[in-house]
This record gives structure tokens, C-alpha cells and sequence, in this order.
């Protein structure tokens, strides 16, 4: 053994070299990508994470929250000066309404609209709260304050006074992920009211749904109403979804390009209800003839 | 160590605590519910970049790839995508961190411009593989935001370490 071949041994002890860190981050990286996109086995992972950051997604709340509060504290003020100014002058109570008071008045005709919903569905329902807009610029999501532990489950429809806002795509211990109708390629089966003609409306990403795959010469109009037809077993049906905003026919595509605009508000309001899932659908009918085959066949391809 | 290569004071060791403690903290400022404002910096980055840059020897690819899992898990993203680019930030930021400690501290954001402007382009990048929509140009604008706080962030962050040996009751600090 030639001394030329014998190394050194290194003076600082440094681990792997910055290229070779950098490509096993980045492979990782690409495969949690991967399996997280195409398989989505990462859930546990997720969940474990998502309730350790719980304490500090709390606190980061707080200052939030605080200002919010701060802006309410400020509001009562105005109460008790407007308050005030109604007792020097008499003559002019009647109009001296408070913004407070405004505010309370549509937060209790909100809650009413939810539940005179509640008691036109079949399905029960849990009133919650939106916290949030995730801060992913890329999709369109909200955090509500009802997690596992208030029975929130997988799918569940949300839904506001004025129609389907969203799905349940994500449930934490207590809160979960709404992704909203407006989502890229978030689909929900839909009716038209006015002809009873059915489709899937699917989210484009920018606030808008779209009808595809409509032919152009179908009977839609600017204006129509869809509702959800209740045909994928998620949504009860008859929930008011959008409205039909522009109807473009163009001869040189095979469908027509069908815009609309959602009619539940998700910026309007913050208060929202959980449809508990409704009963299970009849399983589709099974191909008898499929079920008659003795399985010896597709035993031995197997 | 210098505040900057040709500058001639010399600063305390950094505590090890204080780098935990600025990035937990950094966290909690992305947690906050701001919705979806363009512009907003991300503060991980930042603070990763910074003690990339400072301290390569302490903060390194580990911290980044972990902290870029909890983003991603809080902000509801896919898992990985905050974690790559965090990745390639930090190691960005550790191999410019022997050129740029060189020079003046608005050199030194305009030097790590590109860097901040590749993450949120990775970013981007594998959204759109995903199937996202984009996001629109106004998503860069956090780019620039997190420079023109860099010189704003390093004096923070470095306020520790520029406390004198021997402590004088009479100075605050």
C-alpha cells in the first residue's frame, strides 16, 4: 500500500459535502411531492404535524383576533356616543343607529337563514365558523373552527344562507379544510332549474365555475340557476349552487364555454353550516352477466 | 465574527437558542391568518436565509427541509413544495454566504434578489406540474419584499450579538 493512497483524516468533521445534502433534500423533497400528489399516504404525517403547530397557529391568531376585537371595542364606543347624542336629543332616536347594532342585526338574520335551512334539509347540520383563507395563493380554501373532535367528516357539504360554498377535504382534531366550489377542477353535480338539465360545474380557479362539456347548441341561458342535482350522494339535491354569468358559442369548438358565478359568499359572511353526510345511495346496478361467470377465469389471470 | 467582512467590530457568538427561537417565531408570523394578500413576505425564508448566510455551519438543507414540511402542512399545500424551495434557498444562501458577507448590507439583499426570486419560481414551478392555476404576477411581489427587508432583518437579528463583553450598567444596550 502506497502511502499516496492513504487519505488524511479530515481536520473538522463536517458530515456529507453541501452537493450531496442538497440532492438527497431535494430527492426527498420530490418524492414526498410525489407520493403526497399521486397517493396521498401522507395524511398521518400531516395530521401528526398539523397538531403540533397547533399551539402556535393559536397564538399567531391571537394578534388577529386581538385586532379584530380592538376594532369591536371601538365600535361599542361609537354605541355609547351615539348612545349619548340619542339622549340629548330626543327627537332623533328613531334613526340613530348604531353600527354595533347593525352589525348584531345581520349576524342574527344570518343565523336565522341557517337555520330555517337546517330545518328544510333532512340532514343535520353543525354551524361553524371560517378562521381563515389559507395562504396558498394557489388554491381556494378556508379553515373552519369544527375539526374531528365535533364529528366533522371526510366530504361533508358546507354550505351557506344562499347556497353550496364547499366540501370538507381535510379534517385536524379541531379544525378543518373547506376546499371551495371556485377551486381548480373542484367539481359539483348540478341541475338547471329552469330544464332540469344535468351537468357538472367545475371551479376555474379564478372565483369562477364552469360548465363543460356542454354541446353548443344546449338550452342554457344567461341567468339560469343551477342547483345540486344530489346524483354523486354528497350533496343533498335542490342546494342552490350558481348562476349562469356569460354563454359563449363559438362554431369552431364542439362545446360552448359556460361561465358562472357562485351564489354562496364566502367572503360576505362568517359563518357557515356542515351538512352531515347524507344516507348512502343504492349501490349502481352490477352487469349480470358479469356476476354469473364463474370466477375460475379471472381467478387464474390474477 | 463581523457584522461584515470589512467592517472592523468584532461580534459575540451567536447562541444557539436565539436561532431556534427566531425561526419558531418566524413560523408563527407565516401562521398568521393575513388570507391572501400579494406582497406578504415569508418569513421563514428570510430568517432561513439569514442564518444560512451567517452561520452555515449551525443552519443548513435539515432545518430548511424541516421547516418547509410544517409550511406546507399549514398552508394547506401539497407536501414538499415549501420544503423544496426552502431547500434550494438554503443552499443558495450558504454558498453565496462567503461572497456576499463581503459587502454592504443593501449589496447584499440585491445579491440575494435572485435566490428569493428562484424559490417563489419553484414554487410556482411545481404547482403548475400539479395542475394549479397561476396565481398571477403580483405572487413575485413577496420576492421583493423579503429584500428590501433583508437589511432591516440582519440589523435584528445580529442586535444579540453586538452587545459588548463587558456590560456597562449605564447603556441599555
Amino acid at each position: 500500500m502506497s502511502s499516496s493512497s492513504h487519505q488524511t483524516p479530515p481536520f473538522f468533521k463536517r458530515g456529507p459535502a453541501p452537493l450531496v445534502r442538497l440532492v438527497f433534500f431535494v430527492a426527498l423533497s420530490l418524492s414526498l411531492l410525489f407520493v403526497d400528489l399521486r397517493f396521498r399516504y401522507l395524511e398521518v404525517l400531516r395530521q401528526a404535524i398539523a397538531v403540533m403547530t397547533y399551539p402556535l397557529q393559536r397564538m399567531a391568531y391571537g394578534p388577529v383576533a386581538a385586532a379584530s376585537s380592538l376594532g369591536d371595542y371601538f365600535t361599542s364606543i361609537g354605541t355609547l356616543r351615539g348612545e349619548n347624542t340619542r339622549l340629548q336629543r330626543r327627537e332623533i332616536e328613531a334613526t340613530t343607529v348604531s353600527l354595533r347594532q347593525e352589525q348584531l342585526d345581520r349576524e342574527n338574520q344570518q343565523l336565522r337563514l341557517l337555520l330555517d335551512m337546517k330545518q328544510r334539509q333532512p340532514v343535520k347540520g353543525v354551524v361553524a365558523e371560517i378562521q381563515y383563507n389559507v395562504r396558498d395563493p394557489f388554491s381556494h380554501k378556508v379553515i373552519i373552527n369544527k375539526g374531528s373532535q365535533q364529528d366533522i367528516l371526510l366530504g361533508e357539504a358546507v354550505v351557506d344562507e344562499q347556497g353550496v360554498i364547499g366540501q370538507v377535504t381535510r379534517v385536524y382534531p379541531f379544525q378543518s379544510e373547506v376546499t371551495l366550489i371556485s377551486n381548480k377542477d373542484q367539481g359539483v353535480p348540478v341541475r338547471i332549474v329552469r330544464n332540469g338539465l344535468r351537468s357538472v360545474v367545475f371551479g376555474s380557479g379564478d372565483g369562477q365555475l364552469e360548465l363543460r362539456f356542454m354541446a353548443t347548441n344546449a338550452d342554457v341561458k344567461e341567468g339560469d340557476i343551477l342547483e345540486t342535482s344530489g346524483l354523486d350522494g354528497i350533496y343533498v339535491p335542490g342546494l342552490p349552487v350558481a348562476k349562469v354569468s356569460s354563454v359563449r358559442r363559438d362554431v369552431a369548438y364542439s362545446f360552448a364555454r359556460i361561465l358562472c358565478t357562485p351564489l354562496g359568499g364566502v367572503d360576505r359572511n362568517d359563518l357557515v353550516l356542515v351538512l352531515s353526510p347524507r344516507e348512502q345511495l343504492p349501490p349502481p346496478a352490477v352487469d349480470a352477466e358479469k356476476v354469473d361467470k364463474p370466477g375460475k377465469g379471472r381467478r387464474a389471470r390474477k | 465574527m463581523q457584522p461584515t467582512h470589512t467592517s472592523s467590530r468584532i461580534l459575540l457568538p451567536v447562541k444557539p437558542w436565539f436561532i431556534v427561537v427566531s425561526l419558531l417565531f418566524s413560523l408563527t408570523i407565516n401562521l398568521a391568518p393575513l388570507g391572501k394578500v400579494p406582497g406578504v413576505p415569508d418569513w421563514v425564508a428570510l430568517a432561513i436565509v439569514f442564518w444560512c448566510v451567517r452561520e452555515p455551519h449551525r443552519v443548513g438543507m435539515a432545518s430548511a427541509f424541516l421547516l418547509g414540511l410544517v409550511t406546507d402542512v399549514a398552508n394547506a399545500s401539497l407536501m414538499g413544495e415549501h420544503a423544496l424551495a426552502y431547500v434550494l434557498a438554503a443552499y443558495g444562501a450558504s454558498t453565496l454566504s462567503r461572497r456576499i458577507l463581503w459587502f454592504p448590507f443593501l449589496q447584499q439583499s440585491m445579491h440575494l434578489f435572485p435566490l428569493f426570486l428562484g424559490m417563489h419560481v419553484t414554487i410556482v414551478l411545481v404547482r403548475l406540474v400539479a395542475g394549479a392555476g397561476f396565481p398571477g404576477w403580483a405572487y413575485f411581489l413577496s420576492s421583493l419584499s423579503e429584500v428590501l427587508l433583508w437589511p432591516p432583518i440582519t440589523y435584528l437579528l445580529l442586535l444579540p450579538q453586538y452587545q459588548p463583553v463587558d456590560k456597562d450598567k449605564n447603556r441599555p444596550i
